[in-house]
């Protein structure tokens, strides 16, 4: 191959650790008793419940449904029955609980109907809707849904599709084992994202420290009717990121705030490919994936587990050993310690990486800020971390903003290379956290401003027609006194007034005489009688209330 | 020199004559700054300043009538915010309008509600749903925790629940850096 590669800013070469998990062949996980799904596993929207508590759920079955256009389902990965929906712990950092789908297994293992799909008679949006139900969504790490990414727009066209089999992060080994052992099956799927995205190139880049995947992928390549070209590129940490790996392969950088498809480039991972070919060739849901776990354990290596598989089943899987000093989701440069060992592996674990003393010393603690700007050098982004760090430390949020804080991939260069071991990406996340926070706290302000002036225009309004509606009553009755007493058409204002007043006496009267007491009638003498008293004893006090007040002033 | 004169006598009528023009033609309408400083308010609406809500406690700060430091809601930080737009020094938030508070929303036990419809009129911002003799109920995504509504309930009804961190509202925390000890 002489295609001529690029090469991308910063970025390190930390020591590889691939040979530890990449020897021994991929085991299938066994049937944990219990498995957790979550129902937040990728970017956009939470999936929605469709099962209830005590429905039997087989293999592969919808149990939570896409909610939205950024948002794809989860299945079921075994059969059995439906324990619990509610609040669980999942793999975050935080250690708090979200709603997850917990089911008992059966031990049967019982698949649904799966159908494959004739991909190239399917209307292409058809085709996304399905691939959105069968919850595909990026293995790479962002797990974004795979449906959108997969929706070349109108304005949008995708010349190049890119797979990714960088996997430049230290430690880990799911990609290359996939690609040594499924490249036919990778290469099927890139053949529907190509049919979707209407891409005319199809570049697979590959690090030059897995050859073997190299030789795999290239003798797949050579077996499909379209032209794949499969580069391996050096290895150099973070060249397996989407834009380090664009930017290696074409030259072309994405800029700031733009998408890849903004210059003609959609990325995918090669788990992605896999999974998809799966979904269409096979009618199989994305219920399982690869996993690496290595570090502090007797056999680091790789196993396809089913989604909800509690870490500490795989961690026993692949031998405990004493002196863990903690696990990390992901490798050892982007990877987020895990607060509990009973969380379930999703669709974003590719690597579950034991920590021991011996293997990650304690980092020493940190010291301040000297300006060295070896992280500015060491950063692939192109960004100035020692700045960001100032202004997150400092809270100055809106410069952070202003120096492309929200470019930064997260990718732990500059932490690396940090000779006084700041915590810088941990800054950095923390920044674009309160920034988020931030702008939700604006959107709902904005909200309640706007609701709280329709509120003041409604009580105005409200107000305005009460008033409206009286005069217009008031007008109407003048109007109809003008023309009843049609003789004394000429009065003035005050006589007019003057005539509502007696009008409105007479109707009180008149109201006054309707309650009199309905009950006189067929009274029997002596009742009559003895009303005829009490009246009589009546207009007696009324004669004397009148008069008192004569008699008192004399 | 009578030349010199004239000039300066016809360049006056001109620039006159467009400045006040302009003044005309460029009317800002209301008070740009109670603007900006209603974009710092919380928007809480709670009156907590003694004023009846943020626009009118905005156009105080805007005129000199009122200090930076009334708005419990907005906190310590809202209170640096007019600080550094009004270019004034910051002070400590006034203690007497009441002190910040989690953010919560409000609740009502709709067990006890009997539909008097007193909060609803109460809600500044309309966050309450329900007519008279029918049970009330609070839109949350609505309810800005302003408490105006807990004191007119004739059942004490309604109680203020504090906001619970879940996962989407999860913030990464400030990173606690251990400095090395120097000796």
């Amino acid at each position: 191959m002489s295609r001529k590669l690029f090469k991308f800013k910063g970025g390190v070469h930390p020591p590889e650790h691939k040979a530890e998990s990449n020897k021994r062949p991929i085991h299938t996980a066994p049937l944990p008793p219990k498995l957790v799904i979550p129902l937040r596993q990728h970017i956009g929207n939470p999936a929605k419940p469709v099962v209830e508590v005590g429905d039997h759920v087989l293999k592969g079955q919808l149990i939570g449904a896409a909610d939205g256009y950024i948002s794809t389902a989860v299945h079921a990965s075994s059969s059995g029955t439906v324990t619990a929906i509610g609040p669980a712990l999942v793999p975050h950092i935080s250690g708090l609980p979200d709603d997850c789908i917990t089911i008992e297994v059966d031990g049967r293992d019982e698949w649904i109907a799966r159908t494959p799909l004739d991909y190239r008679a399917m209307e292409p949006a058809n085709l996304r809707m399905r691939l959105r139900d069968m919850g595909i969504a990026g293995l790479g790490g962002a797990v974004f849904p795979s449906a959108v990414k997969l929706d070349p727009g109108a304005a949008h066209h995708c010349p190049t599709l890119i797979i990714n089999g960088g996997e430049c992060e230290p430690w880990i080994t799911c990609d290359d084992l996939l690609m040594r052992t499924r490249a036919d099956g990778i290469l099927q799927g890139v053949a529907i994202m190509r049919h979707l995205l209407g891409s005319t190139e199809v570049l697979v880049g590959i690090e030059d420290n897995k050859p073997e995947a190299i030789a795999a992928m290239r003798v797949a390549a050579a077996k499909m009717d379209f032209p794949v070209e499969v580069i391996a590129v050096p290895a150099h940490y973070p060249g397996g990121g989407a834009k380090q790996m664009i930017e290696v392969l074409t030259g072309k950088q994405v800029p700031s705030g733009k998408l890849s498809t903004d210059i003609g480039i959609q990325v995918f991972n090669v788990g992605t490919a896999y999974a998809l070919a799966r979904a269409v060739h096979h009618g199989e849901p994305l219920i399982s994936r690869l996993v690496t776990v290595t570090g502090h354990v007797l056999r680091p290596q790789n196993f396809e587990v089913l989604f909800g598989t509690p870490l500490h089943w795989l961690i026993a899987l692949a031998g405990e050993r004493g002196g863990t000093t903690g696990v990390l989701m992901g490798g050892p440069m982007m990877g987020l310690p895990m607060p509990n060992l009973d969380v379930p592996v999703v669709k974003a674990t590719n690597c579950i990486l034991v920590k021991s003393a011996e293997l990650f010393p304690p980092l020493p603690k940190a010291l301040p800020c000297i300006r060295c700007t070896r992280c500015a050098d060491a950063c692939p982004a192109e960004l100035q971390p020692q700045e960001l760090f100032r202004f997150a430390k400092s809270g100055d949020f809106g410069r952070a903003q202003e120096y492309h804080l929200f470019d930064c991939i997260e990718c732990g260069c500059c932490s690396y290379v940090c000779p006084s071991h700041i915590p810088l990406v941990d800054y950095y996340r923390y920044a674009k956290s309160e920034i988020w926070a931030r702008e939700k706290e604006k959107r709902a302000s904005d909200l309640a401003r706007d609701r709280h002036e329709f509120r003041l225009f409604r009580l105005e309004r409200e107000k305005k027609e009460k008033a409206e509606k009286l005069a217009a009553k008031a007008q109407a009755k003048r109007a109809e006194m003008a023309t009843e007493p049609a003789a004394e058409g000429a009065a003035s204002d005050t006589d007019a007034k003057k005539a509502l007043i007696a009008a409105a006496l007479a109707r009180a009267q008149a109201k006054k005489a309707e309650v009199a007491p309905k009950n006189t009638d067929n009274l029997s003498p002596d009742t009559q009688h003895e009303i005829e008293e009490i009246e009589a004893r009546r207009a007696k006090i009324r004669e004397l209330a009148r008069q008192p007040l004569s008699e008192d002033k004399s | 020199m009578l030349a010199a004169i004239w000039v300066m006598v016809i360049l006056a009528i001109v620039v006159g004559v467009v400045l006040g023009w302009s003044a005309v033609r460029f009317k800002v309408e209301g008070n740009p700054l109670a603007e900006k400083i209603d974009a710092i308010l919380p928007q809480t609406q709670c009156g907590q300043c003694g004023f009846p809500g943020c626009r009118p406690y905005a156009e105080a700060i805007a005129s000199g009538e009122a200090d930076i430091n009334l708005c419990p809601p907005g906190g310590e930080e809202g209170m640096k915010k007019l600080a550094e737009l009004l270019g004034v020094e910051p002070k400590p938030l006034d203690e007497t309008h009441g002190t910040p508070k989690p953010k919560s929303i409000a609740f009502i036990d709709e067990q006890i509600c009997i539909g008097c419809t007193l909060c609803i009129q109460a809600c500044p911002v309309d966050a309450i749903s329900g007519a008279a003799k029918q049970m009330h109920t609070i839109i949350a995504s609505e309810c800005t925790g302003c408490e105006l509504c807990v004191a007119p309930c004739p059942v004490n009804c309604i109680s203020m629940v504090p906001i619970a961190e879940d996962l989407p509202r999860w913030k990464w925390k400030h990173p606690v850096v251990m400095l090395k000890k120097m000796s």
